[in-house]
């Protein structure tokens, strides 16, 4: 008998259809990846086989756990099902935990509350669960709070809580996607080491194939709430038969093509840091001490020259976002100095306009990146404040706005629309085009692909290198995702603890890395390709 | 919004502790000292000479003399500043104009009332709110929580003078199970004292519970839609375990600093309160220092309320270190 | 918070208002007593002032609609005028409220850990640690008691709350990407403060607006109850309950009208405020994912 059998399940919430006719199966010792972007249902079938749905939710089909059907179980036997038969682990592991409560409190209380155990009995347990997730007891004492452990430390304790029992099927929904790269494949490893340990199901929900095509036996492709592809991993990917798969696929792996750039090496550089120091105060550790300080950024220096994509990697905390932030004349810095075309950034007044006018931003959301207020004809325009009287009006304004807007596939019509009336992919079109519409010659793209579905994020970046050989634009290109980086840039920097630890030509840096830490990275980054190759190989 | 590699360094115990307490403590003074500063400067310099004012437009030059070396008016502001505080720090509030006795003595009887019936109050709104506002939010959307809802929201907005002068009415002049007012003192017994100032209390409480009541429901409700509570329900708690185990805790911060604002809102309501019910308080008191331009008086239980105010504000910070250890390494 | 709802853009902010049930009840409540009050500057069935000791503490019949008090003035027509001097004082204090804590707030939140945001933010807190009837009693120790000082001190109780609100919302928009990118394009505090800050909290603070307003209401109530408030012979709805208080045994409604009429326009405001707070909530309303 199946572990998890799922049949016909429909799905709709307040009369919206949410899943129709969704069918899959998870055994014992099993890895079963569920992909879909996002709207595809991925997350509404686990909740519906936890039964922890929202109010409002109409459920029909079938959902069997070892032969019993769970879909007709009361609320109550339900609470006797959870914990002990399923454990389940969400994404967002900062706020998983209860911040007021230990995490031995926390590990020890799925124990407590399903086998009547002592609390010291319970403890135990937890003390060992956590062990075999990889938080000892010696370094991680029971008594730790929540918020004193890092993001995959607590997506570890998280983990924990769900298998204490030994439930036979896991849910893991989005596991590592708040998490780093390197943290990422740590995770994923305890994950399949789990299962392979206790011979439980586990159901794996990702929007990212390349995460998952290490360890699942087999896929399930969801959109749009129905599933429209399944079957065993390896073999499924090799030969996709449903076309949105194979979208999908080709958008994870997606190249756009570029024109090799014409690097004017002897131009004034149009971005020059030279030993920036960025510091931060740490609190007090005692009263009477003198506070720290924490280096951000440490003695970083680099060029981007003109008709150049250089991109800047590294994970979170590692000072990336900080440096970002000093180009950019949002923060200031303790040493050294930034030139953007030769203009000063590094000033004790803050940047002139002169220097602003050269470089614009391109932030990663695409919902908090505009005023909801305003029209997206003010929103484009906002970067023409550094030009101040120079600043065109009338048709050659709307020249220019129609311009941006053109450039980056919307249409002047546009114009005239509040940001809410568009969707994420759009938006970060919108913010391409403010970040346009001064004519810059540096833009600085924060993570600007990193919150979109793959198949919206392939859109973009084809538009982002038309852009660059068309408008002979250099991107300083940040992100923590080195598939991206590895697509768009022509030079990539690796950025660790503040420092820059390796540059280079990106294809260089990419197969042949010098730096230990550059290594490690590329090492945990997922790479679908290379996983199927070593699978098949590993098969054969 | 990833992560990643920021795991904090190690803290343990209540040695972390030490930096908030010390940093709440020395807010607690700077706060006194700004609010001695404050009441000072509006009561004994803006009126110009408090003396005159304190007797009237017609009053001998002699008289004003003699009671200005008695206020000890001829001193330097600061002197006259510093020398109050320091009178304050053990208990001498000076002597009041009109009753010739030490104004802390008239402070302390006068307080042996204001003080239980403020706690009475708090004591009666917490007990009632907690548990309806806990019902309320656990219950969305029942009848009883819309009843819940409709209720507080009238309690809210009944001032609490009206509605005591409706109990009044009801249970003293029509029912008669209550007097209608004044206090028997702690002399004619502890029942005898609690029985006076059960409706003062209960015209106290009703707009502070109403008020409660929203904020532990709203507080909950908030609560409730973290994902830590989803976390715990995919471990097989029940929903009322679930409450009682997770949401409530979390819940009480945002209810603690309503309480802390609420005692000093009683204590407020409470010199109104007075007037109604005709209670020997601090309220009586600073009224009739008003009208007979008595300044020490006034000025004396003004400090001792702000003084109160501050001090339960301190608490409230101290309280908030026990409920969240997210707080306690803080500085 | 409620930063992101926007208005429907066709009706407008009055009209999607007028879709919650709780405004639409508020707004009457509150329209009966603010109308009430304009039509007594040039009409109210009796002379609010007059004294007519022969028809005193009559009940209330189709002569006196709430009957009269212990000089014989009529009490609908108190109400009336009483109505006027509330909502006035409510609304100023409001109004002193906004115009200094606002600014204040915004200021605060620009200036974010400076030692600007420290002192204004102490401040605060001085000033919350005196009760509004405290400041009322300072004030009117030292100036005597009348409408205006309890303005004042119902205001100056509001400065710290609009303060303190103003400064949290806008803390948390200056970490908005729009607001980086308006920095970007090097635009200072001050006119970021104005363009992108102030309209997005305008929510918020027209929600709290109408919660000061309905405290605003029960502050000049208790005020003029013990008699800080405006003075005699100018009718107020506390001086009412302060009059009829002595007389309740003998004439319960001289103290039922002016209370229920307190009562009923607190409650619309806060019906008021409670039905916009929905309207914003993004919990309800989500404009996005």
């Amino acid at each position: 008998m199946t572990l998890l059998q799922i049949q016909n399940l429909d799905l709709s919430i307040l009369g919206l259809k949410i899943l129709s006719d969704v069918r899959f199966e998870v055994d014992r010792g099993e890895v079963v990846a569920v992909i879909g972007e996002s709207g595809s249902g991925k997350s509404m079938t686990a909740l519906a086989v936890m039964q922890l749905l929202p109010h409002g939710t109409d459920v029909n089909g079938s959902i069997r756990l070892d032969g019993e059907e769970l879909l007709t179980k009361t609320e109550k036997q339900m609470c006797g099902v959870r914990g002990v038969d399923v454990g389940m682990v969400f994404q967002e592991p900062m706020t998983a935990l209860n911040p007021v409560k230990t995490i031995g409190e926390q590990v020890a209380e799925t124990v407590m509350i399903h086998t009547g155990a002592s609390r010291a009995e319970a403890l135990s347990v937890a003390r060992e669960t956590l062990s075999r997730v990889g938080l000892p007891e010696d370094r991680f004492p029971l008594t730790r709070y929540p918020h004193e452990l890092s993001g995959g430390q607590r997506q570890r304790v998280v983990i924990a809580m769900a298998i204490a029992l030994r439930p036979k099927l896991l849910i893991a929904d989005e596991p590592t996607t708040a998490l780093d790269v390197t943290t990422q494949a740590q995770i994923m490893a305890l994950l399949k080491r789990l299962v392979d340990e206790d011979g439980m199901g586990l159901m794996l929900i990702t929007h990212d194939l390349a995460v998952v095509a290490d360890i699942a036996d087999r896929i399930v492709i969801m959109k749009s709430g129905e599933v429209v592809e399944a079957g065993p991993a390896v073999q499924l990917f090799r030969s996709m038969q449903h076309p949105y798969s194979k979208a999908l696929m080709a958008a994870t792996s997606h190249h756009p093509v570029r024109k090799s750039p014409e690097v004017a090496l002897h131009a004034v550089p149009v971005l020059e840091v030279r030993s920036v120091v960025r510091e931060y105060a740490l609190p007090r550790t005692s009263l009477f001490a003198k506070p720290g300080a924490f280096r951000a950024v440490d003695e970083v220096s680099l060029k981007i020259h003109k008709g150049e994509n250089v991109g800047l990697v590294g994970e979170s905390g590692c000072g990336k976002s900080t440096l970002t932030r000093a180009i950019l004349a949002l923060e200031g810095t303790q040493a050294g100095e930034i030139r953007v075309g030769g203009e000063l950034v590094t000033t004790k007044a803050g940047a002139s306009a002169a220097a602003r006018r050269k470089m614009q931003v391109v932030f990663q959301d695409p919902y908090g990146s505009f005023n909801p207020r305003h029209k997206v004809r003010r929103l484009v325009t906002e970067p023409f404040y550094l030009m101040g009287r120079e600043a065109p009006t009338g048709d050659a304004l709307e020249l220019r706005i129609a311009e941006a807007l053109e450039n980056v596939g919307l249409s002047s019509r546009d114009a005239d629309k509040y940001i809410h009336e568009f969707s994420g992919g759009q938006r970060q079109r919108v913010a391409i085009a403010r970040a346009l519409i001064t004519h810059p010659s540096l833009i600085i793209l924060d993570e600007a692909v990193s919150a979109l579905d793959v198949s919206i994020r392939a859109q973009i970046l084809d538009l982002l290198a038309d852009l660059s050989d068309r408008l002979d634009l250099s991107y300083l290109f940040i992100s923590h995702d080195l598939s991206v980086v590895r697509a768009i840039t022509d030079r990539v920097m690796v950025m660790k603890a503040g420092k820059i630890v390796e540059t280079g030509e990106t294809e260089a840096v990419f197969s042949n890395p010098q730096h230990e830490y550059t290594r490690q990275l590329l090492a945990a980054t997922p790479d679908l390709e290379a996983a199927l190759k070593r699978r098949e190989i590993a098969a054969a | 919004m990833r992560a990643g590699g920021n795991a904090s360094g190690p803290s343990r115990s209540l040695e972390p502790m030490a930096p908030y307490l010390l940093k709440r403590v020395i807010s607690l003074v700077l706060s006194l000292l700004a609010a001695s500063v404050v009441i000072f400067v509006v009561l004994q310099v803006v009126p110009g000479d408090p003396a005159s004012y304190m007797l009237g437009m017609n009053a001998q030059p002699e008289t004003v003399e003699a009671l200005r070396q008695q206020m000890g008016l001829n001193d330097p502001i600061v002197w006259r500043y510093l020398s109050w505080v320091a009178g304050l720090t053990h208990g001498d509030f000076g002597v009041s104009y009109t009753y010739k006795v030490p104004t802390g003595e008239l402070i302390a009887q006068r307080l042996w009332v204001s003080l239980p019936l403020a706690l009475y109050a708090l004591f009666l709104s917490t007990i009632i709110a907690l548990p309806i506002g806990i019902i309320s939010a656990a219950k969305r959307n029942s009848a009883a929580d819309y009843g819940i809802m409709g209720v507080t929201q009238l309690g809210i907005a009944v001032p609490n003078f009206w509605f005591a002068m409706l109990l009044v009415l009801l249970f003293s002049i029509t029912l008669r199970w209550f007097s209608a007012g004044g206090f028997p003192g702690w002399n004619a017994g502890f029942f005898v004292a609690m029985k006076a100032l059960t409706l003062p209390a209960i015209a106290l409480a009703l707009p502070q519970a109403s008020i409660l009541a929203r904020v532990m429901r709203s507080s909950l409700l908030d609560t409730l839609s973290e994902d830590y509570i989803r976390t715990a329900r995919a471990k097989g708690l029940s929903r009322g375990q679930t409450l009682v185990r997770h949401a409530v805790r979390n819940a009480m911060i945002p209810v603690l600093t309503i309480l802390g604002l609420q005692f000093s809102f009683l204590l407020a309501g409470a010199i109104i309160i007075e007037n109604v019910f005709y209670l020997p308080g601090l309220g009586r008191l600073v009224f009739q220092g008003i009208t007979q331009r008595d300044l020490i008086v006034v000025q004396s239980v003004v400090m001792l309320l702000v003084f109160a105010v501050i001090l339960v504000t301190f608490l409230v910070d101290i309280a908030y270190a026990m409920v969240d250890p997210r707080l306690r390494g803080r500085a | 918070m409620s930063f992101g709802a926007l208005p429907d853009e066709k009706r407008g902010l009055v009209g999607v208002a007028f879709q919650s049930k709780s405004f639409a009840l508020g707004f009457v409540l509150t329209g009966i007593f603010v109308l009430a009050g304009l039509i007594s500057f040039v009409w109210t069935p009796y002379d609010a002032t007059a004294l007519a000791v022969a028809d005193k503490l009559k009940s209330p019949s189709s002569l006196h609609w709430f009957g009269t008090d212990h000089f014989g003035r009529d009490i609908f027509s108190m109400i009336m005028v009483g109505a006027r001097t509330s909502i006035a004082v409510a609304f100023v204090a409001v109004g002193i409220g906004i115009a200094a804590g606002v600014p204040l707030g915004l200021w605060a939140a620009a200036r974010q850990a400076s030692i600007v945001d420290e002192i204004i933010m102490r401040a605060n807190d001085l000033v919350f640690a005196f009760p509004a009837l405290l400041i009322a009693i300072l004030i009117t120790a030292v100036f005597g008691p009348s409408a205006i000082n309890a303005i004042i001190a119902i205001g100056v109780f509001n400065i710290p709350v609009f303060a303190r609100l103003a400064r949290g919302a806008a803390l948390t928009l200056w970490t908005r990407e729009y607001i980086l990118a308006a920095r970007v394009a090097g635009k200072g505090a001050f006119r970021i403060s104005g363009e992108h800050i102030l309209p997005n909290i305008m929510n918020l603070l027209i929600v709290q607006g109408t919660i000061q307003f309905s405290l605003g209401i029960l502050a000049d109530a208790a005020l003029s109850y013990v008699g800080l408030g405006a003075q005699p012979p100018t009718p107020s709805w506390g001086r009412m309950l302060a009059d009829a208080q002595t007389m309740i045994s003998l004439a319960p409604h001289m103290a039922l009208f002016p209370g229920a009429a307190i009562v009923l326009t607190v409650l619309g405001l806060n019906l008021m405020g409670d039905g916009l707070r929905d309207l914003f909530d993004p919990k309800l309303r989500r404009s996005r994912s």
